[in-house]
Order: C-alpha cells, then sequence, then structure tokens
C-alpha cells in the first residue's frame, strides 16, 4: 500500500543555469498540515510547483498519491498559486461557479460555508476585494475541492498580521485531516506554526529539516522562529529581502 | 487573539492544562460541554489533529467524557474532579519548590517562607485573595 502522499525522490530543478533545488528527497505522509519554511530563494516555491505537476524536474521522480507529478495529476491536487488565481471581473459566486464547473470535485456547499465564514459578500467582483479578501477566496476555491492533498502557495505574503490571523482561522477551521494534506509554503512563521503538524525547512534548495513541529518545539522550546533562525544561520541575510 | 503557546511542552498539552486550570478555577462546569473541534481549532489557532489529541489527554486523564453525537463533556464524576484539582495543586508545589531549591532555599525556609505569607496576608492581602 502506499502510505505516503507526496514522495521526491533525487529531486533537482534548475532555472537555466540557476538550481532552484538539489538533490531533494523525501515523504509526507497523508492526514497532516505541513509547512514549507525558509527565506525567499530558497525553493518553496519550485517544491510546490512540482508537487502540482506544473514543473517537471530536471532530475529524479515526484510521486504524488501513487502517480508521477505530470500535469494530470491536477485530479489529485488542488494548487493555489501566489499571483492571481481567478479572473477578476467575476464576481465571488461566479468564482464559484467556474471551479464548480472545472472541477469535478468541488464542494460547492463547502465553498458557500467558507465564504459565510470569511465574510466574503457574494455579489463583490473580484477585482475590487482587498488584498486579503483575494487571498481568501483563493483559500476558499482551493479548499473547497475534496482532492486529498491541497497546496498553498503563500497565503500569508504581504499582509498585515489581524488578516494573517484571520486566514489561520479559515484554515484551521475548514482543514479536515482524515480527508485532506495541507502543504503552505510560507515565511511568516510565529502565526501559522501552531496550525502545522510538520515543517520542511528549505535553504539554498536543499532541506535542512523535516520534522514534527513537537520535536522541534520539545528541541528548541519556544516557538519555530528562533529555532528557523538557527537552522537557517546566522548569514541568511535573503531573510529579509523581499 | 489566540494565546501564544511558549515552552518545550506539545501545544495539544498546553491547551488540555488551559482546558484543566478553566475547570478548576470553575470557568467551567462540571457535566458543561466543551467546544466542538473547530470551535477550539479556531480558538486557538490549530488544526484538528492537534484538538483530537487535546480531547484525547483529557479523555485520559478521566476530566471529559465523550457522549456519542453531542460532543465532549467535563465529567461529573466528583472524585475525578477532586483527583484533577489535587494534580494541579501538586504540580504548582512541585514547580514552586523546584525553583526555590534552585535558589538554595532549604525546606525549612520554604515552609517558614510560605507560613509568614500568610500571617502577612491575614492582616493585608486576604481580601484581594478572595476576590
Amino acid at each position: 500500500m502506499n502510505h505516503n502522499l507526496v514522495q521526491f525522490d533525487h529531486v533537482s530543478k534548475n532555472y537555466m543555469k540557476e538550481i532552484a533545488l538539489d538533490d531533494v528527497s523525501f515523504q509526507l505522509p497523508p492526514g497532516k498540515v505541513i509547512g514549507v519554511i525558509g527565506p525567499n530563494g530558497s525553493g518553496k516555491s519550485t517544491l510546490l510547483k512540482l508537487t502540482a505537476g506544473l514543473l517537471r524536474p530536471t532530475q529524479g521522480k515526484v510521486i504524488v498519491n501513487g502517480k508521477p507529478a505530470k500535469r494530470r495529476i491536477s485530479s489529485e491536487v488542488s494548487y493555489m498559486p501566489e499571483q492571481d488565481g481567478c479572473y477578476p471581473f467575476y464576481t465571488v459566486t461566479e468564482a464559484i461557479k467556474y471551479y464548480n464547473s472545472i472541477y469535478t470535485d468541488f464542494d460547492e456547499g463547502k465553498a458557500k460555508e467558507m465564504l459565510d465564514f470569511n465574510e466574503l459578500s457574494r455579489n463583490q467582483e473580484v477585482n475590487n476585494l482587498s488584498k486579503g479578501g483575494k487571498v481568501r477566496l483563493k483559500m476558499v476555491l482551493a479548499m473547497s475541492r475534496r482532492a486529498p492533498l491541497i497546496l498553498l502557495d503563500e497565503p500569508l505574503a504581504g499582509l498585515d498580521p489581524m488578516i494573517r490571523d484571520s486566514i489561520i482561522k479559515g484554515l484551521v477551521a475548514f482543514v479536515d485531516p482524515s480527508e485532506q494534506t495541507v502543504v503552505i509554503t510560507t515565511h511568516e512563521v510565529s502565526e501559522i506554526e501552531p496550525a502545522l503538524d510538520m515543517v520542511i525547512a528549505l535553504k539554498n534548495g536543499k532541506i535542512v529539516k523535516l520534522d514534527d513541529v513537537e520535536n522541534i518545539r520539545g528541541m528548541y522550546g519556544d516557538s519555530l522562529i528562533e529555532w528557523m533562525k538557527e537552522v537557517l544561520g546566522p548569514n541568511s541575510s535573503s531573510l529579509k529581502t523581499e | 487573539m489566540a494565546d501564544k503557546f511558549t515552552g518545550k511542552a506539545p501545544i495539544y498539552y498546553q491547551i488540555a492544562q488551559k482546558i484543566c486550570n478553566q475547570i478548576v478555577r470553575g470557568e467551567i462546569k462540571p457535566g458543561d460541554k466543551l467546544p466542538s473541534v473547530r470551535e477550539l481549532a479556531v480558538q486557538y489557532g490549530v488544526n484538528p489533529n492537534t484538538v483530537k489529541r487535546v480531547y484525547m489527554e483529557l479523555d485520559q486523564m478521566d476530566v471529559s467524557e465523550v457522549h456519542r453525537g453531542q460532543g465532549t463533556f467535563v465529567t461529573e464524576n466528583q472524585q475525578h474532579l477532586d483527583e484533577l484539582r489535587e494534580r494541579l495543586k501538586q504540580d504548582k508545589i512541585r514547580s514552586f519548590v523546584l525553583d526555590m531549591k534552585e535558589m538554595g532555599f532549604t525546606p525549612d525556609e520554604i515552609a517558614m517562607g510560605i507560613q509568614l505569607y500568610f500571617n502577612d496576608g491575614i492582616e493585608g492581602g486576604e481580601k484581594q485573595d478572595e476576590s
């Protein structure tokens, strides 16, 4: 039987001469909320896009739910891009209808429940939503699919702490780990830490650490950030750059 | 905003402790329904796996009971609640004594200090404690 939902087997990804991921191997079990953390340019988004089948590895294999992660893996994977995900001229309701029409596993009931929880008004045009509102809508769309794997690329980037907090509440209220695994990339670790089961820490295209948050907390005490700074080392100046 | 978690103890354990404290303080009464998985997840910003472990922990401590299809309730078994109260007391005393010993105080000094503190308290601080 297949116990790992995601498997990377000596995966490298280069963009021309730039190495984004460098011989990375790991497995992710089902039923967890997993954070991918690391400074910008560490390979977080590349890892997510490879898992979504949107990129092909330069070397190695990516297996999702027992199948090679090619473009057609999108039936198993719900991917929320960091950049805009739906047409700006749609209303919120139209965006939901559109997703409902293209994905057979879309759960319209859950989507509506999530809209209410997130206080998104249905007649609003996507274009007119605030930055936080757009992210919340994208999350509603991505999480309303009954896909076994949900990938959220930087849902907290560029948002203020109150909005980040509300997005995390929306996540924990509607994630169902008995049915779904969620992988989130972020460099905003302080708020998301309590919501995570596992963490993958990346630096310069390599995995520095993959462990249960509980173990990391047990070893390093207070919060993931201290630990993150520790594993990423004193020369992680790229942390500051946006 | 959710409470912050500190220290090396796992988050599920810290939440279970908070709930135990609320029960002993009487903020949550025997027989009260505890929040649903989703409510607790949102309250603390933790995922449902963590909440389930909180409820497993409380169940193992005999603090809560699961009523099928209805949710999780604080036990009405007074003996279990007394045990919980006693356990929290012992935990606090243990950590206090450990701190004091680390600072070099002897058991006699600690006991004497507590005695004096309460004697003073009867004159001055008692009313605050009663509030």
